[in-house]
């Protein structure tokens, strides 16, 4: 096969010599090259031979280069595209349409050109914002593609420096050590002697732990040093798909074997090397072919509740609309029948005499459109925009949002939905790693039924400190063991000797030598320090941090973990001794059996022990009870005891168990396995058959107790966004028991709630409970009657009977009485499945917020998708609209940014529409004065800039910079988030009342100077600019009345936008002699303000118009404040009298959900409707010096 | 220090800016605060209200309809349109002085100067004098672009061709009649007079006109509106540019002349006075009426009591506000309260 590559090359070769190729040749080439791209398999051979020929005769050419393009545009067409991009937008449209319509002569209202300038201004300033962040994903294209790799080159024998983007198919590319993979590698050789090559995957799957790779199975290239040069073998490998875990392929070597390999073998691009200094691929996917590349999907496109809502109100604004150019055909029309003959001033057509009269009215039905086309607000959504970024730049920029450990700020994701954050109703949230730390701290253990508290450890919050007594037993034991390599003397020693070692051991832990700063950020932060040792640059990589918390554990107590290969481990045991034991089999963890195994052989004694370790009760079952003797019996039944307590606290629990093989034993099972390991059908099954087998008869060897501590201001946070009127449900895959009691410690249930467990398998039973828990919770929730508050703890099986079509409802309502629900057991479909039941029955805003990959369907199936970045990667955070690296960040986002963003985006997305509305209506009215003929009065150049300039940076700094209340206000009262669920925000109610208001002032704003100038010599434009700058001012100011809070930036942009009006319109009037005809603005301005009843007649205007806005705020700020009106005045008083007004407040706006003072009144009052079960328990809460009463309500069946 | 610098790289500015923590004047609108405010504004409406609505009390205003609908009316003969040169005579008699300086205005009412097509049809550089433009017309002047001959109608356009052709004046009836000199300079505004309408640089005018033909509606051409005064004619003729610039309302006065004469500069004495009418302009034809306006002139121009009881109105209100907050606020007011 070397021979006919050589002949081929040389053939080649020749060919190259040849003039360029036809035309009829590339066109070939790009019909063979479409056929290359639609095969289901891709044969690949290396570049080597080919190097240094022209592009056509390289065999790989018809695969894309390994250059990536993220950008929309190109330079060429970015106008074209941009322009097909923007009309899809249904207001762009509308406007291309109406300008067009101008065009028509029939029916023009402008001059056809000036008309269009609005339009070509939003579109431009659309492109101009597409045209940048273009430019940013260009950039940071370009740096990627120029990202340096070697590639090996036949001419210097060697490995050279080339451009990512030059990577081609075929290529053999090295990698080392922390360097990022270029692109798809099929994995050849490896500097590690087994072949093994570990990447870790984080920037694809968001995976921290590493991950194996092997060379290719079967490929002899690890024996001696590997040539790329030699390497002729074929390559087959599957059309690129966007399945990370899938890949399969063959290589044909030159003998025609064919080795197989799979997903195990490939280095994808963007993930990194660790722990492997040299790895060598074979190029297989580039560029957009790679598996990262096909994962990576575009932002992701929400639309805010708001933005629905608005789109509604511009219906009726269309529906308005038309009606009033209804009003000005029909009006035309009557006004032409009532002239009795042709008057002077009427104009015959051009073609010399006059339209009919209902044609007349026709052509004006569509003049009317295009003069009043700016009643829907064609800025409007523009302004949204930069309204939006302007939001997210002070939501990012929050230093309160700061995450110092990880250097990271809030990122907003989903650009344009920060206003739905002031809106929400209900709170999915997981437990691990969002109200915990999932940092797991090793707590307490018991072996051999004795326990071992490890108080240090719980008060440090690191697994820093061994338990003394237990340290002491060790080490009493550890004598004997040196001798002879940690073979038993008595049995009580060798226990605790097994239990460390099945600690250290039974795990798949990794043993990492990374060096990167992400690495070291993670060690110095997450892990011990007590790793400065020998062991400095050793880091422990685990799949799950219960995992390493186990691994550090040990290694106090002075059982470490030196390396890991995938047949062997070693340990170093407390008094120096290092063992390597060889892995016989390792039985890996699945959610069925709920536990791991490791088999080993002892390398001193030649033992296979298997150690076991799993949750309590799929360990506990398997022990051989039947020849336990009493003692173990106690032992075992301690134990189970110290579980239970465990998992009262709140801790993680895990059960750890051995078992002795003997080997004859060990071969007949082997046996068994390999023939599971080399099924086809039902392999998994088989392989878990053959674990069950095994895994039986174990002999207990005791339990931990992990804590996940709560992060910090968990409790804090869950009471403000209770509080809020914000409904928490917490879902989780733990037991109930770990969720209650979480959910205890976070404040989500009080001592004194009434809590419903359901727990059930049969459906009945479920309805039953339902129905009787929804009996209760409407007795404790009647109206009047402020009972206890409910909570509802439920498990995955039930929650899916009471999600079934016939039982949601119940389910749902019950959940709507509670306070708060805490599901258990659940998995992520359910998760997500519970959101879209709530979100879509309940009709109501949803919020998740998660970490880890189970998250992902949760997070997406809310209307808000928070993620929390945390131990569980970035899976959560790339799937979500918004990522936080704490949960006590919540509270800011929402009850802040959340209410800011959503009252100060509604109060401008009114304002708008007000604005338009007023001043469109002015040409309106003035139709009954000219016939209905589509005059404009207002200089058509002043009525553009009017809304595109005058007007429109006061209301974009009002919806970006506006405050109601402020920061500390509102942490201090989370009630007031409540307002954003009520009237405060954009409803169609504040629409239609903006718009009743407006209809007002566009009537004062042209009567009163209509009545005044009335009956004079006044002439258009004159009449039109006093219409104009009263309507300046009376928008203005109805602004100002609706501003909050006056900084030096409204001041500049309210002061700022009357001077440009002033300064640009008396430029033109005084310059445009004939500029615009037939418009005739020429010193109409300064002859207007030469007149002392022009100034009197702007200030009545303008106070008439406002004044019955100005009342109903000042009398409805009195007589009925809002919360947030009240929160306003608090803040203007002294911290001593504003305590005593909020402990006011709060006693008279609490009700069932806020106080806890109601709840001591009704056991007071009512005691005998409540049969409680006392207990008296300490809190959970720390505070030692209270014990409360604790009603235990349970309907437990 | 630089790893420290490079572990907070993301941290974000602590401004007052960026943490929206500007300094801010937050004032609430409350009945306590604007009790002042309503006081205030009411007693300055209460003050300029009175100052206006005596003004214009003070405004002598003579409007006489001549559009001869009535039999009894003199006009009455010409209104039917079908006398050619139709005179009429307007008799009124002054009890006492009409004073200061009288303006004299024509009125027209239900007439749409602000005729969205009204407007569009006039060519401006016809009138800023470019004599290109009276060779070609623009487009938008149709039909009165060129004449059944295709000769250039200069000026163009509906606006011009309608202009207002009738024609007073004025008599005192004492010791038979006496002509009351009305001045017809400067009735239109500066700006258009010296800027924005030029007459075309050639000498004697009319040179310049040639090839041209007047708008079929008028009965002299443009260089001979006024044969009296030569530098009246052409496109800076008085009434021609008052005529031009469009009333915004379809009622409307436009000013015709000034009485200044040496024995009327003080107002018009009283007595009998005849006004003599030249009926040239058809109005039945849209229900239109003619009318005579006498009037003198205050600071805000002519009289309109309208903007005097607005004032009154608005300040009572204001006042009346602000008993009604001093009650809402004794009842409801809030600690931090003024």
């Amino acid at each position: 096969a070397f021979l006919v590559v050589t002949a081929s090359w040389a053939d080649n070769w020749q060919r190259a010599a040849m003039p360029c190729p036809s035309p009829l040749t590339l066109l070939r080439d790009s019909l063979r090259g479409q056929r290359e791209h639609e095969k289901d398999l891709r044969i690949l051979v290396s570049n080597l031979p080919y190097e240094g020929l022209p592009k056509t005769k390289q065999p790989n050419r018809y695969f894309p280069g390994n250059a990536v393009k993220t950008t929309k545009y190109s330079l060429w067409f970015f106008i074209p595209m941009n322009l097909y991009e923007q009309f899809h937008r249904f207001a762009n449209l509308y406007f291309v349409g109406l300008a067009v319509l101008n065009f028509v002569p029939a029916v023009e209202a402008f001059q056809p050109e000036v008309a269009i300038v609005p339009i070509c201004v939003m579109l431009a300033l659309t492109a101009l914002k597409d045209g940048w962040e273009d430019c940013r994903r260009f950039r940071s294209d370009r740096r990627i593609n120029h990202t340096s790799c070697r590639v090996y080159s036949r001419k210097v024998s060697g490995f050279v420096e080339r451009h990512w983007k030059d990577v081609r198919v075929g290529d053999l590319v090295e990698v080392a050590s922390n360097e990022i993979i270029p692109a798809d590698l099929l994995l050849l050789h490896t500097s590690d002697l087994n072949g093994v090559c570990h990447i870790e995957t984080a920037s694809l799957d968001g995976e921290t732990n590493l991950k194996r790779r092997l060379v290719v199975p079967g490929l002899n290239t690890q024996d001696s040093s590997f040539e790329p040069q030699n390497f002729h073998c074929t390559v087959a490998v599957e059309k690129p798909n966007d399945n990370l875990n899938q890949f399969k392929g063959y290589i044909e070597t030159s003998d025609m074997k064919r080795l197989g390999f799979g997903i195990d073998s490939l280095l994808p691009r963007g993930c990194t090397v660790r722990n492997t200094d040299l790895a060598t691929g074979f190029v297989v996917y580039t560029g957009h072919e790679t598996k990262s590349m096909m994962n990576k999907n575009g932002p992701q496109y929400k639309r805010s509740k708001l933005e629905c809502k608005m789109n509604i109100d511009v219906l009726f604004c269309v529906i308005l609309l038309f009606s009033m150019c209804l009003i000005g055909a029909l009006g035309h029309y009557v006004w032409l029948e009532s002239l009795p003959s042709v008057p002077l001033f009427l104009t015959p057509g051009s073609h010399g005499h006059m339209d009919s009269n209902p044609l007349s009215g026709l052509y004006m039905f569509f003049t009317m459109i295009i003069l009043l086309q700016i009643f829907i607000p064609i800025s409007l959504y523009v302004s949204i925009e930069m309204v939006k970024m302007g939001q997210i730049f002070f939501i990012t920029n929050d230093v309160d949002l700061y995450e110092e450990k990880t250097d990271s700020r809030v990122q907003c994701r989903a650009l344009n939905i920060p206003e739905d954050l002031g809106n929400i109703h209900y709170v999915f949230s997981d437990k691990t790693g969002t109200l915990t730390e999932n940092k797991m701290v090793f707590r307490r253990c018991s072996v051999t039924g004795t326990e071992y508290s490890h108080n240090e450890n719980g008060k440090s919050g690191k697994c820093k400190f061994p338990d003394r007594k237990l340290l002491q037993r060790v080490l009493a034991g550890g004598g004997d063991w040196d001798g002879c390599g940690g073979i038993r003397r008595c049995e009580a020693t060798d226990l605790y000797l097994d239990f460390f070692l099945a600690l250290t051991v039974c795990n798949t832990v990794v043993v990492s030598t990374a060096t990167t700063a992400r690495a070291q950020r993670q060690r110095v932060w997450h892990q011990s320090t007590s790793e400065i040792d020998i062991s400095a640059q050793r880091c422990y990589v685990a799949e799950s941090p219960d995992e390493a918390a186990l691994v550090h554990a040990a290694k106090v107590y002075g059982f470490m973990l030196i390396a890991r290969t995938p047949n062997s481990v070693k340990v170093r045991l407390p008094h120096g001794v290092e063992l390597n034991y060889q892995v016989l089999d390792t039985l890996n963890f699945d959610p069925h059996r709920k536990r791991m195994s490791v088999v080993l052989r002892h390398p001193i004694s030649g033992e296979i022990v298997m150690y076991t370790k799993g949750a309590d009760y799929t360990v506990m079952d398997k022990l051989i009870w039947a020849c336990l003797n009493t003692a173990q019996k106690n032992v075992a039944a301690s134990t189970q005891r110290h579980l239970n307590w465990y998992a009262k606290e709140g801790l993680h629990t895990l059960c750890f168990a051995k078992k002795v093989l003997s080997e004859s034993a060990y071969k007949n099972w082997s046996l068994l396995r390999q023939e599971a390991l080399a099924a086809i059908d039902n392999r998994e099954e088989l392989l878990m058959e053959t674990a069950v087998n095994l895994e039986k008869q174990l002999t207990l060897l005791g339990a931990t107790g992990i804590e996940d501590r709560l992060q910090e201001c968990v409790p804090d946070t869950v009471m403000a966004l209770r509080e809020a009127g914000v409904r928490l449900w917490v879902l989780t895959g733990d037991k109930a028991e770990t969720a209650i009691n979480i959910a205890h410690a976070s404040r989500l249930l009080d001592q004194e709630d009434l809590v419903i467990h359901m727990n059930t398998d049969d459906k009945a039973v479920c309805k039953s409970i339902l129905d009787r828990s929804l009996e209760e919770g409407r007795r404790h929730t009647r109206p009047g009657y402020p009972g206890l508050s409910i909570g509802l703890v439920i498990d995955g099986h039930t929650l899916d009977m009471a999600l079934q079509s016939d039982l949601v409802d119940r389910f749902l309502e019950l959940a709507r009485l509670c306070r708060s629900v805490l599901c258990c057991r659940v998995t992520p479909l359910q998760k997500s499945t519970v959101v879209k039941v709530v979100r879509e029955r309940l009709k109501v805003m949803t919020l998740a917020v998660g970490d880890g990959a189970n998250d992902v369907n949760m997070i997406q199936a809310a209307d808000v998708g928070i993620g929390i970045s945390g131990q569980e990667g970035m899976q959560a955070v790339m799937a979500s609209d918004f990522s936080i690296s704490c949960f006590k960040h919540m509270k800011k986002l929402l009850l802040v940014h959340g209410h800011w963003c959503n009252s100060r985006l509604s109060n401008m997305a009114i304002y708008f529409f007000y604005k338009n509305v007023t001043y469109v209506n002015l040409l309106f009215w003035y139709q009954f004065f000219c016939g209905f003929s589509g005059t404009s009065m207002i200089d058509i150049w002043l009525l553009i800039f009017f809304n595109l300039f005058f007007t429109s940076t006061p209301p974009i700094m009002f919806g970006v910079m506006d405050r109601d209340v402020s920061a500390e206000t509102l942490l201090g009262l989370p009630e007031l988030y409540r307002t954003g669920h009520e009237s405060e925000g954009y409803s169609h109610f504040t629409f239609w009342i903006a718009m009743l208001d407006a209809f007002y002032q566009s009537l004062v704003c042209f009567f009163i100077p209509y009545l005044t100038y009335q009956g004079t010599d006044i002439d258009i434009y004159t009449f039109g600019s006093s219409m104009n700058t009263v309507s300046l001012f009376n928008i203005l100011l109805h602004l100002a009345i609706e501003i909050k809070s006056w900084t030096l930036v409204h001041w500049v942009t309210m002061l700022g936008s009357v001077a440009l009006y002033f300064t640009v319109t008396l430029v033109y009037s005084a310059t445009c002699i004939s500029c615009n005809p037939p418009s005739d603005p020429y010193w109409t301005t300064q002859q207007q303000m030469s007149e002392p009843i022009f100034y009197l007649v702007c200030v009545i205007t303008t106070v008439v118009a406002l004044l019955p806005r100005f009342t109903y705020r000042v009398l409805s700020n009195t007589l009925a404040p809002t919360p947030l009106i009240r929160a306003r005045h608090l803040e203007r008083l002294d911290p001593a009298i504003r305590e005593q007004w909020i402990k006011e407040w709060r006693g008279f706006r609490g009700g069932p959900q806020g106080g806890r003072s109601y709840q001591k009144q009704t056991q007071e009052q009512e005691p005998s409707r409540i049969t409680p079960t006392l207990s008296i328990t300490n809190n959970h809460l720390g505070t030692p010096t209270r014990s409360a009463v604790r009603h235990h309500h349970n309907v437990e069946l | 220090m630089p790893k420290k610098e490079l572990e907070t790289a993301n941290r974000p500015d602590n401004t007052a800016f960026t943490q929206q923590r500007l300094p801010a004047w937050q004032p609430i609108l409350s009945a306590g605060i604007v009790i002042p405010g309503f006081v205030l504004i009411g007693l300055a409406f209460i003050g300029i209200g009175v100052a206006l609505f005596l003004t214009s009390r003070n405004i002598t205003v003579l409007e006489m309809d001549y559009t001869g609908v009535e039999t009894t009316s003199d006009c009455y003969k010409c209104s039917a349109g079908t006398l050619p040169n139709c005179v009429c005579n307007l008799y009124f008699t002054l009890n006492e002085t009409f004073p200061g300086t009288v303006y004299f205005y024509y009125g027209l009412s239900n007439y749409f100067q602000s005729y969205r097509k009204f407007g569009a049809s006039r060519d401006d550089n016809q009138l800023s004098g470019d004599t290109y433009y009276f060779t070609s017309p623009l487009a938008v002047c149709t039909p009165y672009q060129y004449d059944v001959n295709n000769n250039p109608i200069v000026p163009c356009g509906i606006s011009a061709n309608s202009m207002f052709n009738d024609t007073f004046n004025l008599y005192q009836l004492v010791n038979g009649s006496k002509t009351v000199p009305l001045d017809g300079r400067g009735i239109a505004w500066w700006s258009d007079y010296n800027i924005k309408f030029r007459n075309p640089t050639s000498d004697p005018l009319r040179n310049a006109f040639n090839g041209t033909v007047k708008p079929p509606f008028w009965s002299k051409p443009v260089f001979e509106l006024d044969l009296t005064d030569k530098s009246n004619n052409g496109f800076l003729n008085q009434d021609f540019l008052v005529w031009m610039r469009r009333a915004a309302l379809p009622n409307f006065r436009k000013l015709y002349r000034r009485i200044t004469g040496p024995d009327y500069a003080s107002g018009l004495p009283p007595g009998n006075y005849t006004i003599e009418i030249a009926y040239n302009y058809p109005v039945m034809s849209f229900n239109g009426r003619k009318k005579v306006v006498l009037s003198n002139v205050s600071w805000m121009g002519g009289k309109n009591d309208f903007l005097g009881v607005a004032y009154l109105v608005v300040g009572s209100l204001c006042i009346v506000m602000s008993m009604v907050m001093l009650i809402v606020y004794a009842k409801f007011k809030f600690p931090d309260d003024v």
